[in-house]
């Protein structure tokens, strides 16, 4: 018999942090078993977020530099003009890039930045206790939304994938799950995707995750995983949403 | 008529110190052979646990799904 599935070579073998039944662990591996494809371990350089990602410098074997809380995409903007030939990427939370990190991922798509970014959307803000998140769904309980997310009050849930398709800078927007097999298949495509966009020089490539947050959800991790088939995929669907097909500039001439 | 072993079409290993007894992999199972087991490891968490080494094919769906990598799969 030979080893089918093993540890990928770009995660140090050391234990995950991440609580019982959190998708985190299946998408760091994830998008390690996707740079050990590309072959991108000596190349890679990452731009750490702030969250429960934080500790990305512990578990991947590679570069990484902190960002300050949500400029995760800024800093790889600026590893990115400075050594071309590597490989950037960021793994930001929902509570990084999506709320205090705005500004810099619509901005560095806009300006079409060579960079990857991996966003995991668990709805929650999960190191700080589970406060709402701009990705807060109408209706979810958080220790800020104790009644649930009115939306007269607290606005609606912000929808990245879709927001950064819109952007012509974008070479690759995606939203996948990871709760079964079947859509985890889909994420290791949509990883690949997103990879290759910054590879081909096409642009910015974009995954959003859904992951679950069992923890702040208050959740065994068996429901908290029936949760995101039940509740999460309906209001943010899963698919590609854009797929430059050509570098901006082919066509010219 | 002697029975003779049938030889498992695979194998998996657990690393039972990683395992955080989240149950991922037992929902994975398409054959239901894991198990969270009454067993504690030195975190303590009940450790998850093939109960049916033989009926095993090695597909790694349970492994695809630990968010701990706790499982190998040979084939």
């Amino acid at each position: 018999m030979k080893q089918v599935f093993k540890r990928p070579d770009c995660l140090v073998d050391i234990p995950f942090h991440f609580c019982p039944g959190c998708h985190h662990g299946i998408i760091h591996r994830v998008v390690a078993e996707v740079l050990d494809e590309f072959n991108l371990r000596e190349k890679a350089i990452i731009a750490a977020s702030v969250g429960c990602s934080v500790f990305m410098y512990d578990y991947f074997d590679m570069d990484v530099i902190e960002a300050p809380h949500g400029r995760a995409a800024a800093v790889a903007t600026g590893v990115k003009r400075a050594r071309p030939d590597n490989f950037v990427f960021t793994y930001q939370g929902d509570g990084d890039l999506a709320a205090i990190g705005t500004a810099e991922i619509i901005h560095a798509a806009n300006r079409s930045e060579k960079v990857t970014v991996f966003f995991v959307n668990n709805t929650i803000y999960g190191m700080t206790g589970g406060q709402m998140a701009p990705t807060t769904m109408i209706g979810q309980l958080s220790t800020t939304t104790p009644r649930g997310r009115d939306p007269q009050e607290a606005g609606h849930p912000i929808h990245m994938a879709e927001l950064l398709a819109t952007l012509a800078g974008t070479a690759y927007s995606a939203r996948v799950a990871v709760n079964n097999v079947k859509n985890l298949m889909k994420a290791k495509k949509a990883t690949k995707q997103a990879v290759r966009a910054q590879l081909d020089k096409k642009g910015l490539g974009f995954v959003e995750y859904l992951s679950t947050c069992p923890t702040n959800w208050k959740m065994t991790p068996e429901k908290a995983n029936r949760r995101i088939a039940e509740e999460l995929i309906p209001i943010f669907p899963l698919g590609v949403f854009k797929e430059e097909q050509a570098p901006a500039e082919a066509g010219v001439g | 008529m002697p029975v003779t072993a049938i030889e498992p079409k695979g194998k998996v290993t657990f690393r039972e110190d990683r395992c955080k007894g989240c149950g991922l992999c037992v929902m994975a199972c398409p054959r239901k052979l894991i198990i969270v087991s009454s067993r504690l490891n030195n975190e303590g968490y009940h450790v998850a646990e093939l109960v049916d080494p033989d009926r095993c094919n090695g597909c790694a769906l349970c492994a695809e799904m630990c968010p701990d990598v706790v499982i190998e799969v040979w084939r």
